[in-house]
């Protein structure tokens, strides 16, 4: 097997590359079809391949304009959430005192759904971004701080043993040793924090507001076109894996030293 | 078996004359020292000397505490712990040492060099590129220094470890089995090179391997039984890196395989853990 790989020349192994994600697509469009086809779904229900990249073609303008807030939302949210994530965790690991205060109020804060917080906080801070972004920062807020505080807290002791015989002072220790070494793990907790903040932005849509694929997707909804519903399930998805490779990409690019046991999927 | 007949045997005027111009000049005493875990003593009582300038091995079976002792000394242990140090100087031991593993404790985002001078960084000063830059020729990286550890091999790595430990130049240095991890051929050449460079400190090395103790050590001490003690020394002639084909060194070993119990039966073994 490792031989025949060995040998597989790179023009083709590059092709392989291009091809695969093609080769998927295409998969998942003509199993959509047939699903059309064999179940024979009226376009209310579900519509064709063909019927929603129509409406993508004709109702573009529409659906940018609607999907530019949603994107504001999203990638706000992110360094938001990703920010307060990342001021928790540190004093979390620091100071004693600080993580038994905090991790239960983090806990509790986890056992709220939020589903349930988007009406209050469409009431607290209104139908604009505000809102949308606040919910997209408290969805991934938790898993962002879980990973970076497990990072911290997890430094290789050999390392703290080395840097305190060395005169390391707690500050220096934190920059040059702890918070590197825990980079890692946030990167992973951001990785995650990537897939699920466009969620956070459509749920805080869904509840009130006058823009957004959510809020244009609920509408559609009620009026019963569901391609309309499709095409912005469309952009989102696309929005969604476009963001996660370039975030994957920039802290693969961050963090050269961290060895990749696997091949990157991207 | 006890304390006092061994520390006679190695006053310390009559252990390794030192030449080195910046050899260490004052001697370790270490008196009744104990650690305790979970309520059970690792050793008590326990008294040990480090002559200036001087080579100390410390060896024992896996778990008797070497690790321990080293890592008091250094400061470094949490917990029940109790016992006096004191230098001949009058200076306190703290801040005089410097740490070498098993592992070589690289960090990985920094290059060779980086981690060499990973002290200065860690205390704010500005760091001496010249003299990082000497050490990594002595051990023989200087085309390497550029580079992170994840492109060293292991005996690379470990002679980063060296040099960082250098480029401290702190009169005391303990180290914790640090060739272990090393294949044969690799080992003998560390060793080579650290009883070089490290000639004129005071030294103290941890290792499970007699006849690494033996062709580093000035003294060589076993450490056996729970809570643990200090076996009688054992003093190889000759300087540093001895031949390890030596009829008298081959002899010591037999007899420090006999001090660490290779001679008893299973069942003696037994009570002895």
């Amino acid at each position: 097997m490792r031989q025949h790989a060995k040998h597989t020349p790179l023009f083709e192994r590059r092709l392989l590359k291009i091809a695969r994600p093609i080769i998927i697509v295409v998969a998942l469009i003509a199993t959509w079809q047939l699903t059309v086809t064999l179940t024979g779904a009226p376009k209310y229900m579900l519509p064709t391949p063909a019927d929603v990249w129509v409406t993508l073609i004709t109702r573009y303008a529409v659906l940018l304009d609607h999907a530019q807030y949603t994107i504001a939302e999203t990638v706000i949210g992110l360094f938001a959430g990703a920010t307060l994530g990342a001021l928790a965790a540190i004093p979390m690991a620091l100071f004693t005192p600080v993580r038994f205060w905090l991790m239960p109020i983090l806990l509790v804060s986890q056992a709220i759904p939020f589903f349930a917080l988007a009406p209050l906080l469409v009431l607290w801070l209104g139908f604009g971004l505000a809102s949308k972004i606040a919910m997209a920062a408290l969805i991934i807020f938790f898993p962002v701080t879980v990973a970076f505080f497990d990072g911290l807290a997890r430094t290789e002791p050999g390392w703290l043993d080395l840097a305190r015989t060395m005169g390391a002072s707690r500050w220096r220790l934190l920059t040059h040793i702890r918070l590197p070494a825990a980079l890692p793990a946030f990167a992973s907790g951001f990785r995650v924090a990537t897939a699920v903040a466009p969620i956070g932005a459509v749920i805080g849509e869904w509840v009130g507001s006058s823009h957004g694929l959510g809020y244009l997707m609920l509408h559609a909804n009620a009026r019963v076109q569901i391609d309309m519903v499709f095409a912005c399930l469309l952009i989102l998805c696309v929005f969604s894996i476009t963001q996660y490779f370039i975030v994957d990409r920039i802290l693969r690019a961050a963090l050269p030293w961290q060895p990749d046991s696997l091949k990157p999927v991207s | 078996m006890t304390n006092t007949d061994r520390t006679s045997k190695n006053h310390p005027s009559t252990v390794a004359p030192n030449l080195a111009p910046n050899a260490t000049r004052f001697d370790i005493d270490l008196r009744a020292a104990r650690v305790a875990f979970g309520g059970v003593d690792i050793f008590h009582d326990l008294d040990l000397s480090l002559p200036a300038g001087s080579f100390t091995c410390l060896l024992g079976p896996s778990g008797v505490g070497k690790s321990t002792l080293l890592r008091y000394l250094a400061d470094l242990v949490e917990g029940d712990v109790s016992g006096n140090i004191t230098c001949s100087d009058g200076i306190p031991l703290k801040g005089r040492i410097a740490y070498m593993a098993q592992q070589d404790l690289l960090l990985p985002w920094r290059t060779v060099r980086e981690n060499v001078e990973l002290g200065a960084a860690l205390r704010g000063d500005r760091p001496d590129h010249a003299k990082a830059d000497r050490l990594i020729a002595q051990v023989g990286l200087t085309d390497a220094a550029h580079l992170r550890p994840a492109a060293l091999s292991g005996g690379m790595k470990q002679r980063v470890a060296l040099a960082r430990t250098l480029m401290e130049d702190r009169p005391v240095v303990l180290m914790d089995e640090p060739f272990s991890a090393l294949d044969p051929v690799n080992r003998l050449r560390l060793q080579e090179l650290a009883a070089q460079v490290l000639r004129g400190k005071t030294v103290l090395l941890v290792t499970h391997d007699p006849l690494e103790a033996l062709r580093l050590g000035d003294v060589v001490h076993v450490l056996r039984g729970s809570p643990a003690r200090l076996q009688h020394p054992i003093t190889p002639s000759g300087t540093s890196p001895r031949d390890i084909t030596d009829p008298d060194i081959l002899r010591q070993q037999a007899e420090l395989l006999r001090q660490l119990g290779a001679n008893e039966t299973s069942a003696t073994l037994l009570e002895d853990a």
